[in-house]
């Protein structure tokens, strides 16, 4: 009990004390590495899907344009349908025309707004909106014609200095994810003449406001034209609605007047600037540049004669001439894509301006055109060096691309990529961010994320939650290509074993889906393994089908339609040119014939005939084509809900 | 999370190593030009099932890294000596047991838990004889107020902590 021993005996208490910590402190990291990767690959997941989706409005696109080219072939099969599809509805219509026969009434309490507006208005908005209100169409349609009217008296580039004293504030994505906007101006104060802002693109689309978005941007940039300045982003595009859910959020929340809403809007999103030039030092762009983008002729070009990316100017012959003369002005010419040769973009301009809303750039030096999205291009530190010196420019700051702490700075500290979208693939998936500038200063990074909860779930409750949301998705991309992947596994799969080696799963995986994913890392969450390592490559497609809405109709014809259902709800929309939500069998029966011989889509017609006639529920000859698509879902075994139509734009 | 069958270190499982070793690194090669930022390295390293010490970390890190070091590591040097890592079987993660055990030296009381003050005690006093990769505040912040359970035996809860974190 002397001194002696218990200091001897302090001594290997301690001893032991640091060893147990430092057992412990190695396992944690271990396990802090793991949830970290596991987060990673789940933000793989999102992204590589995100980009293939986008990858498949190249062929969407492609045929759109196979369709106006040769309209006269689909003019004789299918008279008509192709002016249906790309009729226009749009006249030159004023003010009057829309909303002379609208009216706010009395029993309206949501927000009243009082041109000419002012800053009260956009309290009034904030308020409003965040007690969930909606804003009655009247004032959204005044709000529209409004802002198309300022913009177009403004030049392609937005010219904008500061000063230490006059920073100015950059935020990227939104899609329509109104609390991270409310954070903004929480954190950063609300525009003003002393509060500049740049919105650089994307404001709608994906996020559940869209409209509430782009009310109080259009509200603050008509209150603060100087001061607020709005980039158009490769969402601000009717087509890109269609898909990504912001047409079906008008329709929803505008049952009567969503139509008008639809078209005004279509013309005002192509009056959007096309960048903002800070301090003629800081060019601010939504997507990217190529190594042949020439900032002059983007600075002349019409801008408002870009209507979608999946419209690309068609070439134009005597033929086609001709064909206008003959058919008057109901003719292919006189119509939405095209107009008459001055009414459109030519081959060049047009290439230039999708090069600046979907290019990516990437470590690697050159351009490369972006297979991942099937738009724009991949550049390199180089070609940013190239451009911005030819310009007399210092930095690139652009949007376009999640990451995953709402910012990234790459080429040399030359290119900023600013996301303020949080979460935007799941709850936790990522951090939203803002920059803070002036000239001759740093700029700074402002971070935040929005969470529902309190206080932050423990990290491996986040990270469980995007990781599952991650791997439904995949699960349904495996379910909708369900037939090419069982025949590529059993192709490698010579003795019938039902089985494959890892290497072989994977590659079967890779090739057949065309993602680019860590699939050996991530198969235990897909497939059964068995205790030799190998892989019972149908247990993949075990927890998860789609709906049959028709038994007697064949799967492949299923997997198909579920496959392509985005595009086919483009096409359909398109086709629906007074938005009723119904067409006529005959046009869908047509549609699908074309449709299927530009996607080479093997499926015999009268599979699609007897689906078609069952689905027409009323038998009255027309078709709700959303309530056709609807009925195309995955069920996932171990849900509770029931329907996953989230995914359907 | 190599198996047994790979001792042998037949080229089909040295082919198969590649290839896991390669997704690990992907996920991380942000501009896609075959490089990581080295203060990934570490994450990569235990995402493959590995559990290195500080010290041996360092050790594995000064190999891959280039003669003059540039905060990037590349996968050209990295594939071989994990390879190496992974055949012959290094830096095994610490059985279930001694973990517990571990705990259970920190509480001597044998209450079941620790409480927060007494973790970061422990990890910042005790363990901060570890060099190079200090505790970082948001490691700290996560492991002292964070509720977490231990796999499926151990049973070591934090107290609840209730605590606004900051984004």
């Amino acid at each position: 009990m002397g001194c002696g021993t218990s200091s001897a005996t302090e001594d290997k208490k301690s001893e032991k004390a640091l060893k147990a910590a430092l057992v412990i402190q190695n396992w944690y990291r271990g396990y802090r590495a793991r949830l970290k990767t596991r987060q990673r690959y789940a933000l793989t997941i999102f992204q590589s899907i995100e980009y293939a989706d986008e990858q498949g409005q190249l062929q969407l696109s492609k045929f759109f344009s196979f369709m106006l080219e040769n309209y006269t072939r689909v003019q004789e099969k299918e008279p008509g349908l192709v002016t249906r599809l790309f009729g226009s509805s749009i006249q030159d219509k004023d003010r009057q025309d829309y909303l002379g026969l609208l009216e706010v009434p009395d029993s309206y309490c949501g927000p009243r707004l009082q041109f000419p507006l002012t800053f009260t208005d956009i309290d009034l908005l904030i308020e409003a909106f965040k007690q969930q209100q909606i804003l009655h169409a009247y004032y959204v349609l005044e709000v529209l014609f409004e802002t198309k009217r300022v913009l177009q008296q403004m030049p392609n580039f937005t010219h904008t200095r500061t000063s230490p004293s006059k920073e100015i504030t950059i935020c990227g994505d939104l899609h329509g994810k109104l609390d991270d906007l409310f954070l903004i101006f929480y954190k950063n104060g609300l525009p003003s003449a002393s509060n500049p802002y740049v919105f650089n693109g994307d404001f709608v689309d994906r996020g559940k406001n869209s409209m509430e978005i782009l009310m109080i941007l259009f509200v603050s940039f008509l209150v603060y034209p100087n001061d607020l300045h709005l980039n158009r982003g490769n969402h601000e595009d009717f087509m890109m609605n269609m898909r990504y859910g912001f047409t079906k959020e008008i329709l929803h929340k505008y049952k009567l007047h969503g139509k008008k809403i639809l078209q005004i809007l279509e013309e005002v999103y192509t009056w959007l600037p096309i960048g903002t030039i800070i301090d003629n030092e800081v060019l601010v762009i939504h997507g990217g540049i190529s190594e042949s983008t020439d900032l002059n002729l983007l600075h002349r070009l019409e801008r408002n004669k870009m209507r979608s990316v999946l419209m690309p100017p068609i070439p134009m012959d005597g033929d086609c001439a001709e064909k206008k003369n003959k058919l008057g002005t109901t003719s292919l010419l006189g119509i939405r894509t095209s107009g008459s040769f001055s009414e459109q973009l030519t081959k060049q301009e047009w290439e230039q301006v999708v090069d600046i809303l979907w290019s990516d750039p990437r470590g690697k030096r050159g351009c490369y055109p972006n297979t991942n999205r099937g738009g724009g291009c991949y550049f390199g530190p180089d070609v940013t060096a190239k451009i911005l010196n030819k310009y007399h420019l210092k930095m690139l700051v652009r949007s376009h691309e999640c990451k995953p702490d709402g910012y990234e700075i790459c080429h040399d500290g030359k290119v900023i990529t600013i996301f303020s979208a949080s979460n935007y693939y799941e709850e936790g998936s990522n951090r939203g961010a803002y920059i803070r500038m002036s000239y001759g200063t740093t700029p700074r990074f402002f971070q935040y994320q929005i969470t529902r909860a309190t206080c932050f779930r423990p990290l491996y409750q986040r990270v469980n939650a995007i990781e599952s949301s991650a791997i439904r998705m995949l699960k349904e991309r495996m379910i909708s290509r369900k037939t090419d992947l069982t025949r590529a596994f059993q192709l490698q799969d010579r003795n019938k074993s039902g089985k494959l080696s890892m290497g072989q799963w994977a590659f079967s995986m890779e090739n057949v889906l065309g993602l680019n994913l860590p699939w050996r890392s991530l198969s235990s969450h897909l497939v059964t393994t068995d205790k030799d390592g190998n892989i019972d490559y149908m247990s993949g497609f075990q927890d998860v089908h789609i709906q049959k809405p028709v038994k007697e109709v064949q799967s492949t014809l299923i997997e198909t339609v579920y496959r392509y259902r985005s595009d086919l709800q483009i096409i359909f929309n398109i086709i629906d040119s007074d938005h009723s939500g119904l067409i006529s069998m005959e046009e869908f029966r047509c549609m699908w014939k074309l449709f299927k011989s530009h996607y080479s889509v093997h499926i015999d017609d009268s599979q699609f005939d007897e689906l078609a006639e069952r689905m027409d529920l009323n038998k009255d000859g027309s078709i709700d084509f959303n309530e056709f698509l609807k009925a195309f879902y995955v069920v996932h075994k171990f849900d509770k809900l029931n329907k996953s139509d989230n995914k359907l734009a | 999370m190599a198996d047994d069958r790979d001792r042998d270190g037949t080229e089909v499982a040295v082919a198969e190593f590649h290839k896991k070793i390669k997704e690990a690194f992907e996920v991380f090669d942000h501009e896609s030009n075959s490089t990581v930022d080295v203060r990934e390295v570490g994450t990569i390293i235990r995402s493959l099932g590995c559990c290195p010490s500080e010290g041996e970390l360092h050790d594995l890190i000064a190999e891959v890294e280039e003669e003059e070091p540039t905060g990037y590591i590349r996968f050209e040097k990295f594939l071989p000596v994990m390879t190496e890592v992974l055949l012959e079987r290094r830096y095994r993660p610490i059985p279930e047991d001694i973990l517990l055990r571990a705990f259970e030296v920190l509480d001597p009381a044998k209450r079941g838990f620790l409480t927060k003050g007494e973790l970061i005690k422990y990890m910042t006093e005790e363990a901060s004889l570890q060099v190079s990769y200090p505790c970082t505040h948001s490691d700290r912040a996560e492991w002292c107020f964070t509720r977490w359970v231990l796999g499926r035996r151990l049973a070591m809860k934090m107290e609840p902590s209730g605590m606004n974190h900051c984004p």
